[in-house]
């Protein structure tokens, strides 16, 4: 299995089973396309039903919002500079603007519990109505996912200050970053359907 | 929250203390044996550790075995309550949990373990792969299938089992109708249990995408491998939905939000369609490897190629699809209005129609067939006439407005047990006759496989075929009793009669395992019953790297057309390589204690102590991830060594069939 190197395509798809990792982090990719479209629907269903609590025009602060998705965004873009730097087998750069995503990623999470913690000192936490149950769980997921992330990534950039770039590490920052631009659609859907929607409708 | 730790033990019941004792008694019995046989390093480097899909897959059919004797003892529990009117053998709470644990185990820890065990031990074989893609992940999706079905067992002798049916509907299972901790251990131990089982379908869908032998395109592929595929993919496409609604379950019953509550908002008919979104799917997961077992079984005894191929492949794939798209048959009395329940209405009967063709192509394959009535035949033979039962009253159900009359009656009960149990556990029984010999190097005897035949679908009838008639009289499912008045009690009793002749059925088939494996000839052939795909064209049992040279293959039943040619047994010992294999780990079966006790203190609301076991599921995690172990080659020697000692038996080695 980890013979059969192909040394014609790029570091991450070397190995047979790099190239089974990459398919099988795909399919998985799969299964968490499912599970977001679950809790989205479940937010579609019951994201009306304020149960006398308050509304989404009531409470959401979109100046706050527009930052945490700039930072997201932010982050995908150098994320995928980071891939770009690891096929040139440019370990510094890589280094660099992995990092760089990290801190916006963190940036984003810490800009995201503010608001969690400004909404709870308004009254309107997880127990208060069907809509807050499934805000808070929808968006709890996503950064739950986006903390997940970040232990992951420095795992890995310990693996890499130790190994360098092999194919095996190669393969490790490529899945990764297909995690990490998978959150960032997700947070696109969230942007769109929980807090733009909310506030016109 | 209100648990209160002093009476965690459940007491009181005479058949609960039985059972408690008997728990402690089989756990000292395995602890003593082990250590008086020096048997602890064994265990913990051939089975604990391992990361072998052979192996893995024969402890899924164990497990399969424990869980089918665990809810078949619900199941006789049931029908001794139901024996007679007014029985008061168990109360009214007693019976609510035994059927949901029947439900729960049956489906969940009796037919996924048994058919995921035989996709384990047969998919890699028959693609002539070396393992599956992720052998570590494999290893992992057992041990937290493991750990979850060993919570869920737990629950009826500590805390107190679930108690609001297999489907949990809200808002009875929300926290202010059943405040005990019994569901929380329904939403706890199948989440586990449910992770381990989405590993498993990324893995196979990989493993069969990928890792196929040289010249085994898509439409060469063996029946049982189709079926596993479309199976991983409705697994992937259909447990995340469950993961969501066990979530949220667990969030409503221990954080006190509002999903499916009937307060502050809540929906209730919320968690019926989550559930049955997934639950459907599921039960399409169950029945499809069947019919694959079922396809390589006819084959193989009517020594003809599968009639109909290619159109078993679009009535597996057309199947999956509707599988997605009928899952409000199950609630069509909800009040979903005419529009909403014609659309399934017309869906659920379509499913019909690819059914249909895999029933007729099944006959066809017969059709002029020299048939063999071997036991794995009896099965596929018997599945035929009783699957059509179930399946023709399942038309019956899925016309909405006749629905109105069965719902929620002994008749549903009767149509699901002739779905599942000829469409899943005659195809198991069919499954494990079969392939015995490959996972073992003996044969199960045919003599009490055919006693075990008779009794079980005899038996089987005689329970089940009653129901559909008490069902149209009126009799409703989950009444722990009925009144004399009511006319039902001479079918009830003829149903509880046909439960004993099932379960003496199931005792011979416990009885063949271990007279086999003290008795049997070990002298079998590689492939006793003349059969036609890869896995019969290597050892048996199968040796730990299944094929010393990874086999070419030009047609459809690769195997059969090299007997043909008469290239099967013919090795070049140049051409044999060294072979990479995966090495073993411990930290599959960590992660399911981790699992398992972290689960633990969730379902006691324990929730500071549960995120310290779980720091517990993160180091575990990390250690993963700085596993660099790249497992080791096998030498050349070695293999030749292996394979001289099964390709030149003295004696000779006896076919069963040919």
């Amino acid at each position: 299995m980890s013979a059969n190197v192909n040394h014609s395509l790029p570091l991450e798809y070397q190995t047979e089973q790099n190239r089974l990792n990459i398919l099988g982090f795909w399919i998985f990719l799969g299964a968490e396309i499912v599970l977001f479209a679950t809790l989205f629907a479940v937010y579609g269903v019951l994201g009306h039903r304020y149960a006398g609590g308050p509304t989404p025009s009531d409470i959401f602060k979109l100046n706050d919002v527009l930052i945490e998705t700039l930072l997201l965004l932010t982050s995908s873009f150098t994320c995928g500079l980071a891939v770009f730097f690891m096929r040139q087998r440019n370990m510094k750069q890589l280094l660099v603007w992995f990092v760089i995503t990290l801190l916006l990623g963190a940036g984003f999470l810490f800009m995201e519990i503010r608001e969690f913690i400004h909404y709870v000192h308004e009254g309107a936490t997880m127990q208060t109505s069907a809509f807050l149950s499934s805000f808070f769980v929808l968006l709890g997921t996503h950064g739950a996912h986006v903390t997940f992330g970040i232990i992951w990534a420095v795992m890995l950039i310990i693996q890499l200050l130790q190994r360098g770039l092999t194919p095996v590490t190669a393969r490790k920052m490529f899945i990764i970053s297909l995690y990490w631009h998978f959150l960032d659609v997700v947070w696109i859907f969230i942007f769109t359907f929980v807090y733009l929607k909310g506030m016109v409708g | 929250m209100g648990i209160k730790w002093n009476e965690m033990l459940v007491g009181g019941d005479p058949l609960l203390v039985g059972s408690q004792i008997a728990i402690v008694l089989t756990v000292v019995a395995i602890v003593v044996g082990l250590t008086y046989f020096k048997k602890w390093g064994w265990l913990w480097r051939e089975w604990l550790t391992t990361v072998d899909h052979k192996k893995i897959g024969i402890m899924y059919i164990l497990s399969g075995v424990l869980m089918f004797f665990r809810g078949g003892m619900d199941g006789l529990l049931m029908k001794a309550q139901t024996a007679r009117p007014e029985m008061s053998f168990l109360d009214a709470q007693h019976y609510n949990e035994i059927f949901t644990t029947h439900g729960v185990i049956m489906i969940l820890f009796m037919a996924m373990p048994f058919l995921i065990g035989l996709m384990n031990v047969v998919v890699p074989l028959q693609i002539g792969a070396r393992d599956v893609a992720f052998p570590q992940l494999n290893a992992l999706s057992f041990w937290l299938f493991f750990s979850g079905a060993m919570l869920f067992n737990i629950s009826f002798v500590v805390g107190g089992s679930p108690d609001a049916g297999w489907t949990s509907y809200f808002p009875l299972a929300g926290k202010e109708f059943s405040p005990g901790i019994g569901n929380n251990y329904y939403a706890i131990a199948l989440q586990i249990a449910g992770l381990g089982t989405l590993m498993t379908g990324i893995n196979f869908i990989v493993t069969i995408l990928k890792m196929r032998a040289p010249g085994m395109t898509l439409m060469k592929m063996p029946m049982f491998t189709w079926t596993t595929l479309i199976t991983s993919i409705i697994i992937v496409a259909a447990f995340p939905i469950f993961t969501v609604a066990l979530a949220l379950m667990t969030f409503d019953r221990l954080y006190g939000t509002h999903f499916f509550t009937l307060s502050s908002g809540g929906s209730d008919m919320l968690w019926a369609n989550l559930f049955w979104l997934w639950g459907h799917p599921e039960v399409y997961i169950v029945i499809l490897p069947a019919f694959g077992i079922f396809s390589e079984v006819i084959a193989t005894f009517s020594r003809k190629t599968l009639y109909g191929y290619t159109s078993m492949v679009i009535s597996i794939v057309g199947i999956a699809f509707l599988s997605m798209i009928v899952w409000v048959h199950h609630f069509y009395t909800m009040d979903a209005g005419p529009a909403v329940n014609s659309f399934f209405s017309i869906t659920t009967m379509l499913i019909a129609v690819p059914t249909g063709v895999k029933i007729f192509n099944w006959l066809f394959t017969m059709r002029k067939g020299r048939i063999q009535f071997t036991t794995a035949m009896l099965w596929a033979l018997a599945f035929v006439p009783n699957f059509v039962i179930g399946g023709v009253t399942g038309v019956m159900l899925a016309m909405a407005a006749a629905d109105f009359q069965y719902h929620n009656t002994l008749f549903l009960v009767a149509h699901f047990h002739y779905v599942l149990i000829p469409g899943v556990v005659f195809a198991v029984f069919a499954g494990l006759y079969y392939w015995w010999p490959k996972m073992f190097g003996f044969m199960l005897n045919e003599k009490l496989g055919k006693y075990h035949f008779w009794l079980f679908t005899i038996g089987f009838n005689v329970t089940f075929m009653p129901m559909f008639f008490l069902g149209l009289k009126g009799a409703v499912r989950r009444a722990y009793t009925y009144s004399a008045e009511s006319g039902f009690a001479p079918l009830f009793l003829v149903s509880a009669i046909g439960s004993i002749i099932l379960a003496i059925g199931f005792a011979v088939f416990c009885y063949n395992i271990y007279w086999s494996f003290r008795y049997a000839k070990r002298n079998v052939s590689h492939d006793p019953w003349d059969a036609r795909t890869l896995e019969w064209m290597t050892a048996s049992p199968v040796q730990f790297y299944n094929f010393a040279v990874v086999p070419e293959v030009k047609q459809l039943d690769a195997f059969w057309h090299m007997k043909k040619r008469g290239e099967t047994l013919t090795l070049k010992e140049s051409d044999i390589k060294k072979i990479h294999m995966p090495s073993n780990s411990g930290l599959p079966f960590y992660m399911a204690v981790v699992f398992g006790i972290t689960g633990f203190f969730l379902v006691f609301e324990a929730h500071i102590a549960a995120a310290v076991a779980a720091i517990g599921i993160v180091v575990g995690l990390i250690i993963r991830s700085f596993d660099y172990n790249d497992g080791y080659y096998v030498s050349v020697d070695e293999i030749k060594q292996t394979e001289r000692t099964w390709r030149n038996v003295e004696g000779g080695t006896e076919n069963h069939v040919g």
